[in-house]
């Protein structure tokens, strides 16, 4: 739970997902916390359409949809962001897949774009702090996915102690400094003094610090 | 064999004379003799001047080449067949070599029954067949219509005409008599000619064709494939069932769960409730998520065996060193069965082989997919024991795949498994 997170202007937000019950769940859900739901579709076909016509603050998309029953959902979301770099898109799976969340965070600038799981959905506050997130810029990736990228000890992520690799895993959920100081029961100095020695431990170009952060967070993903 | 009864049998049926069978019976034989007489020059002298090279080195091949000439005229005498009315194709009873290039090429003929077969079938056309052949048409073609044609020749010559250069005939009416003879002959010796091209096709089919052995194991290696498919296909289904059905449900029972959470008090009893199921709808989503990646992963689908491997990899316990690189995508049949020979080689390492560390590379060259895992543990793994890899052999069998184990007491193990198959066009995705 991220208290700080979940205070958000009303977004208005396209939805795609092929199936029906999930899909009038989600409208409910986001509509009962005030965002508002332009389009509800249920392919990718769908999805291009409805974000031409409504160019909403928010995707929210599934990964496999009709036709092909593949990663229909995953590519479209995918040109979206390279035809309109900032949309911010949210990624809901059902796969605990690196590739698909990275392909994801490649698209655009890596910023404004989430990947979670189906499940998280029933964790009613998270994801609607994911949402927040994601629509001001943020990245999320979901904590099983970032679960499963910490046993791996590859270059350049072999240079980090423990700790700061634990950082970086709460940096990819889209934890704020503040939520993270409270997860790892540590001060914000000390939280900013791992940051500080991540982006440099991982060679970052200098740029703006919320930049960075997502880089640090693709490195991660990449592995 | 079917095709040689119908043959058989056609020629009692009554229309057998106004049919084209005895036409094509004559053209069969007529080619088939023609092409034998060829063969039988050709042999003799490639023979006569094979043995005289030997004494110089040269020889030596030529002949070990000659050994070889079955081939071509098999091939041409399973055409030839096709010249006769209900004869069923016959395939080449040769197998593709496991292997490209020349070498492999020789080596699989060589050791094959059916090149030494085909070369008995060249040496018997063209020292004794094509003798037969010629003979059937002059006895049965040849004469009846010298007979027929007696009326126009002495028309031609007007005083005499010497019949098969035996009976002198001087007048038309005998002339017609002969020719009714030669038209009567001519439709009763068509019946041997046909018997003899019958019989002579299923001498050929029997030297140039699959043994009912060959056909038994074609039948049985089809019919395996065939199964690996259904079961390959039965797992895709349970696969969607279980996404499109009980996944979106769970879900969306997570979901109305947590909207509940939000509407009672917290600290209320039920609140404790429904915190439980909903930690329970979690772990039943977690474990099912599992469940449906090992029977289908989606990822093998979209992305290919090289991101697929790699998200294996991931999973692993023990760290994994990988370089896995195709050029495009093979088969499905073939990733399914690199995947899962993978994903077993990597559980075998986890489970049994103490090592701290495994290595996984996978590469397409020579026309086949070649994948090993290896691992620094105490080794012993016995393929003859462990029913884990005996079935990861099974598998790889069905798609004409190799698997080889070195894994002394000790260590370390090398699993290599190889796959012949052709790629399709580049991964449509570039890698994450």
């Amino acid at each position: 739970m991220h208290p700080d997170q979940s205070a958000t202007a009303p977004l208005r937000v396209v939805l795609a997902e092929d199936s029906v019950l999930l899909r009038e769940g989600l409208v409910g859900l986001l509509e009962r916390f005030g965002h508002q739901v332009v389009a509800a579709v249920g392919d990718a076909e769908a999805l291009r359409e409805a974000v031409a016509e409504h160019t909403p603050d928010l995707v929210i998309t599934d990964v496999r949809m009709p036709p092909g029953q593949a990663d229909e959902g995953l590519r479209a979301a995918v040109e979206l962001r390279e035809a309109s770099p900032g949309l911010p898109v949210l990624v809901l799976s059902q796969y605990v897949q690196r590739s698909y969340a990275a392909d994801l965070l490649d698209s655009g600038d890596g910023s404004g774009v989430g990947y979670l799981l189906k499940d998280r959905v029933g964790q009613i506050e998270d994801f609607l702090a994911a949402v927040g997130t994601v629509a001001d810029g943020g990245t999320v990736v979901d904590p099983e996915v970032v679960r499963q990228l910490i046993g791996r000890r590859r270059d350049p992520l072999a240079r980090l102690t423990p700790r700061e690799r634990e950082v970086l895993a709460l940096m990819a959920e889209g934890r704020s400094n503040a939520a993270i100081c409270r997860e790892l029961v540590v001060t914000e100095a000390a939280v900013s003094k791992h940051i500080g020695n991540i982006l440099a431990k991982l060679d970052l170009p200098p740029a703006e610090q919320s930049h960075r952060r997502v880089l640090a967070v693709l490195t991660f993903l990449r592995g | 064999m079917s095709a040689s009864a119908d043959a058989w049998q056609a020629l009692a049926r009554p229309g057998f004379l106004r049919s084209a069978r005895p036409w094509r019976s004559a053209g069969y034989l007529l080619a088939t003799g023609l092409s034998g007489l060829l063969l039988c020059v050709v042999l003799l002298v490639s023979a006569v001047v094979a043995g005289v090279l030997v004494t110089v080195v040269i020889g030596l091949p030529m002949l070990a080449a000659l050994a070889l000439a079955g081939l071509p005229y098999a091939a041409l005498e399973r055409r030839l067949l096709r010249l006769l009315p209900d004869q069923a194709p016959v395939e080449s009873p040769h197998r593709e070599p496991d292997r490209p290039g020349l070498v492999a090429w020789l080596r699989t003929r060589y050791r094959e029954q059916a090149t030494w077969r085909e070369l008995g079938c060249a040496a018997l056309a063209a020292l004794m067949l094509w003798v037969i052949d010629l003979t059937a048409i002059g006895g049965a073609v040849f004469v009846p219509v010298w007979l027929l044609a007696t009326p126009v020749l002495l028309a031609l010559d007007g005083e005499q005409v010497n019949v098969l250069k035996v009976w002198q005939i001087h007048d038309q009416p005998t002339a017609f008599v002969l020719t009714l003879a030669g038209a009567l002959l001519l439709a009763a010796l068509s019946y041997p000619l046909a018997a003899v091209a019958v019989g002579r096709a299923a001498l050929v089919r029997r030297l140039t064709g699959r043994t009912e052995q060959d056909h038994r194991i074609g039948e049985l290696v089809r019919s395996r494939a065939r199964l690996v498919d259904a079961f390959e296909a039965e797992r895709r289904r349970i696969e969607r069932d279980l996404h499109d059905g009980a996944q979106q449900r769970l879900v969306a029972l997570a979901m109305n769960l947590g909207l509940a959470r939000l509407d009672v008090p917290t600290g209320s009893p039920l609140a404790g409730r429904l915190a439980d199921a909903h930690r329970e709808v979690g772990q039943v989503l977690s474990e099912l998520r599992e469940l449906i990646n090992g029977i289908h992963p989606q990822v093998l689908a979209d992305r290919g065996l090289p991101e697929a491997v790699a998200d294996l990899a991931d999973r692993s316990p023990v760290p994994v060193d990988l370089a896995f690189e195709l050029p495009g995508r093979p088969p499905p049949a073939v990733e399914a069965a690199g995947y899962f020979a993978v994903a077993e080689a990597l559980a075998n390492i986890a489970k049994h082989s103490g090592a701290n560390r495994a290595r996984l590379t996978g590469r397409y060259a020579g026309g086949r997919l070649a994948v090993e895992v290896s691992d620094d543990g105490h080794g012993g793994a016995d393929p003859a024991r462990g029913t884990g890899l005996t079935g990861l052999a099974d598998r790889l069998a069905v798609v004409d795949g190799t698997l080889t184990v070195s894994s002394p007491p000790g260590g370390p193990t090398l699993l290599r498994l190889e796959i012949p198959c052709t790629l399709t066009s580049p991964p449509p995705h570039r890698s994450g």
